[in-house]
């Protein structure tokens, strides 16, 4: 049955199960920034300056990144990614496409905001279509997470890109800053998508298809936000007391993550930094194989040997360029995507911790006979329940979320370093020729002086 | 090989003196690693023999560095630093050297010797000293005079110094730079008892004056003009060079706060520990290169530097053939003005204003005997005049004439320099580059390997 409606979806779209046809239904959209961006000129709406100490960070490059079947970042056509390597954990073909895309600025009287492009592939049978695309702003990833957390409350939501970047934020519609939003953004939904249980959920589902009056009236179904605000103090009160009867696995947990969050959070700090120190020195860098040239001016002898230094110091400068690209592109994002999971996985252990809390006040109310204790049995029969679904839940998705994590700071690490390696395997091309003819000249200049 | 105005009191007949310890030897010897069979040593001592016919060969070297305290001549206490000067000959057959001299200077004697020099060989670009306060500098440490890193520096710069004079074809014979090397004692008083002092153009310390000068050489305007740009284009470069190094400095070093993170994070990871841990230690290893990385390019700087300071002595060259193209064209003035004056009493025809003619003409004419009188006067002074303008046209093409060859010298021996000290540079950053593929290299395996 499931079989047939593959078939008969495969064929009117034309997406096989197995090889591609290279077709690609939304129109290609290889750089999505740079149409974007320009999307963003047509508006006309704001001043896009493009800012670059604020968020210096980000390289403006969005050139093509590595393939990483954990962490699915290239912002091309869901199409192409049906030749993406396997998956280690999951035996199963990836069914389920998702790309971030397009920014477009939108204006009412009341507010700007950005919303984005997201184009949905799958082969699944529960979806309707075999393609979606639909429009969405930061606003709606926010609702979907909230739900997503509610849900499933001691899983690993994956993180959501911040609402501002703190330091010294002037234009919040910044093309670095949009940038580095969107491609967060498609980590995310991707994210979801890998993961075995939340690629399954509702609203995940309804996020990705619905129409935007559809989300609307969706969204307008679940609990109000005063309740919701309720839920939170609740949350907060009861979390503390769950935090005293925590088994032991859960108490090496959150040291782990206690931790973890020192440590990304400095790397994260630190990574920046370098950022920045080399940006600088490739500013300086810029300036210094000019004088060289300027130099040769006045001397005859020397102006070979001086305009071959400047060459040289320009093509250094170059490969710097480079490595700081490389590193906003590949070490950069997955440090600060770490960071943001490990608050993440803090708010995970809260809530276990608050369902928890819940199973003991229950009981201490039947130990000590406070209220009524007739359905009191049942309840608690109920919460245990409750607590050991969330504790086997959260144990499992944290054995996959170390797994991931040790894959892609492996990777990401392992880039910077390849990246660093090939920046001084550049430049030592550079001198090493450099010095080869110097000693080639001089070897001629030598022999020509031999009676 | 040039006719140098041999001063017997000044040079030393027959001198002692052969240089053996050549300025090049030090650049040509990183040069001659990596260009196997290039042979710049060999051409360097081949234009210095060339240039040499003396006894001994002797090896100068300025071999130590030492912090002292003293009395100045305001008997007040003082810190300064005294530098040890080594002599030594090289016997021709077996090449071993013995120590023949060895005495204590402080950097203020340096100086006294190059003004002296100064004064007594105007036409000769002479050899600056290293600076004497740091300059175009990266980090805030180095700022510091007492500063191990830049004691170093200045002892090698001193050296440099040394070995300049020593393989000057002239200024290696001057007597007091022999006694500079071989007279601990009294050397000062000697020097001043020359009165170089009184004999140094007070004109030339008025460095912003000008000196109309009528007929201008073009060759040493021209020769100015270089040295300005030269002057000009090193600040640069040396400027823009120290905020580079500041910068590669900076990313170097933040690398190494990597090293410490990994090494706490890898205390709570089971599997990637040991490879957070190595990677971490491969990041120290990286931050902490760039200290000897900088270090050698300090030695680069001060190349260039010398070259700054070369500038000055070429312009001081160009300002004493101003002034001494000036001095011949007031007294040319002089002498012509006294000429016409002769000759108007001569004939009696007043078309040059004197105070003379106009007191003449308002109190009444003088007497043919005055007249006689005065003509002698001026006939004479006419005479000496001439003989003046005489030995001063000579004299001023003899300074000429040596300037133009020592400046030739000079430009060889600046093409030769710079080109070197280019090649280091580019020799420094391939071994910074190496380093930098190594440490990396490792990194990338420990990171592979979590």
């Amino acid at each position: 049955m499931e079989g047939e409606r593959r078939a008969s979806q495969a064929r009117s779209s034309g997406l096989p199960a197995g090889g591609a046809d290279g077709e690609s239904p939304g129109g290609s959209a290889p750089f999505p920034g740079s149409s974007g961006s320009s999307a963003l000129l047509q508006a006309e709406v704001l001043d896009l300056d493009e800012d670059e100490d604020d968020l210096e960070v980000f390289s403006k490059d969005a050139s093509l990144m590595d393939m990483n079947s954990f962490s699915p970042m290239m912002p091309t056509s869901p199409l192409s990614m049906i030749n993406q390597i396997k998956f280690e954990d999951e035996p199963d073909l990836k069914d389920l496409f998702i790309t971030v895309d397009e920014p477009e600025s939108h204006v009412t009287t009341i507010e700007t905001f950005i919303t984005y492009r997201i184009i949905t592939k799958t082969s699944r049978g529960e979806f309707d279509s075999s393609e979606f695309e639909v429009r969405r702003r930061y606003q709606d990833f926010l609702w979907l997470k909230g739900k997503l957390e509610e849900a499933h409350p001691t899983l690993i939501i994956p993180p959501l890109p911040e609402k501002f970047i703190v330091k010294g934020m002037v234009e919040r519609f910044n093309d670095d800053f949009i940038e580095t939003r969107r491609k967060a953004l498609h980590k995310f939904l991707n994210r979801i998508a890998d993961h075995p249980t939340l690629t399954f959920n509702e609203d995940f589902k309804i996020f990705l298809t619905a129409q935007a009056w559809e989300l609307s009236s969706h969204k307008k179904q679940g609990p109000g936000l005063l309740s919701r605000m309720g839920q939170t103090v609740r949350a907060v009160a009861s979390s503390m007391r769950g935090v005293k009867n925590r088994p032991e696995e859960f108490m090496e947990m959150n040291n782990f993550i206690e931790l973890f969050s020192q440590k990304i959070n400095l790397i994260d700090k630190i990574s920046q930094r370098i950022y920045k120190e080399e940006r600088e020195y490739f500013d300086e860098m810029k300036e210094y194989g000019p004088i060289h040239i300027l130099w040769s001016a006045s001397e005859e002898d020397l102006v070979d040997t001086l305009k071959d230094v400047a060459g040289c110091i320009d093509r250094c400068c170059k490969a710097t360029e480079k490595r700081m690209s490389g590193l906003s592109e590949a070490l950069l994002p997955v440090v600060h995507e770490y960071v943001l999971y490990s608050e993440m996985l803090m708010g995970v252990m809260k809530r276990r911790d608050q369902i928890q809390a819940e199973l003991d006040s229950k009981v201490e109310a039947l130990t000590y006979k406070k209220t009524d204790t007739d359905l009191l049995p049942e309840e608690i029969g109920k919460l245990e329940d409750k607590v050991e679904c969330a504790n086997n839940a959260l144990k499992a998705d944290w054995e996959r979320w170390k797994q991931n994590m040790q894959n892609d700071i492996k990777l990401a690490f392992t880039d910077m370093a390849e990246e660093n390696i090939h920046y001084y395997e550049q430049c030592l091309a550079t001198w090493e020729s450099f010095l080869t003819s110097q000693t080639n000249l001089h070897l001629e200049e030598t022999s020509e002086d031999k009676p | 090989m040039e006719q140098a105005p041999r001063d017997p009191e000044r040079q030393l007949q027959p001198a002692p003196l052969e240089p053996l310890g050549c300025p090049d030897a030090g650049l040509g010897a990183a040069v001659g690693k990596e260009a196997a069979g290039a042979g710049e040593e060999d051409s360097g001592v081949d234009t210095m023999t060339h240039n040499n016919f003396w006894l001994k060969k002797i090896e100068i070297s300025v071999s130590e560095a030492e912090k002292r305290t003293g009395r100045n001549a305001m008997n007040m206490q003082e810190t300064y630093t005294a530098y040890l000067i080594e002599t030594r000959s090289v016997e021709h057959t077996d090449g071993q050297s013995v120590l023949t001299d060895s005495l204590w200077r402080r950097y203020s004697e340096f100086e006294l010797l190059r003004n002296y020099l100064l004064v007594y060989y105007p036409h000769i670009v002479v050899p600056p000293l290293p600076e004497k306060r740091a300059e175009f500098v990266w980090h805030k440490l180095s700022a510091d005079n007492m500063d191990p890193d830049f004691v170093e520096r200045r002892r090698i710069g001193l050296e440099n110094f040394l070995l300049r004079i020593a393989s000057h074809p002239i200024l290696c014979r001057d007597k007091i730079f022999y006694l500079f090397l071989t007279q601990e004692g009294n050397w000062k008083e000697t020097v001043n008892e020359t009165g170089f002092q009184l004999k140094a153009d007070s004109r030339l310390k008025a460095l912003n004056a000008t000196f109309r000068v009528k007929n201008p050489d073009k060759r040493f305007t021209d020769l100015k003009h270089y040295s300005d740009e030269l002057q000009s284009v090193i600040s640069h470069l040396l400027r823009v060079r120290a905020r580079v190094a500041d910068r590669l400095y900076g990313v170097y070093k933040v690398h190494g706060n990597y090293g410490r993170v990994f090494s706490e994070w890898s205390a709570i990871e089971k599997e990637m520990g040991d490879g957070l841990q190595s990677a971490g230690h491969h990041m120290d290893v990286y931050a902490s290169s760039i200290d000897d990385i900088l270090e050698d390019e300090e030695h680069y700087a001060d190349q260039l530097k010398e070259y700054l300071f070369y500038a000055e002595a070429l312009r001081a060259v160009c300002r004493k053939h101003e002034l001494m193209q000036y001095d011949l064209e007031m007294a040319a003035q002089d002498l012509a003005s006294k000429k016409q004056q002769c000759e108007e009493l001569a004939t009696g025809t007043v078309r040059t204003f004197s105070l003379k003619g106009m007191t003449t003409k308002l109190f009444g004419q003088e007497t043919p005997e005055q007249r006689e009188a005065r003509i002698k006067v001026l006939e004479e002074q006419i005479n000496e005049g001439e003989q003046q303008l005489k030995s001063k046209n000579l004299e001023g093409r003899e300074f000429v004439k040596n300037a133009w060859a020592d400046i030739e010298r000079f430009k060889e021996q600046k093409n030769r320099d710079l080109k070197e000290a280019l090649i280091s540079y580019a020799v420094m950053q391939i071994s910074m580059c190496k380093k930098g593929i190594q440490v990396w290299t490792n990194a990338k395996e420990c990171f592979s390997k979590m």
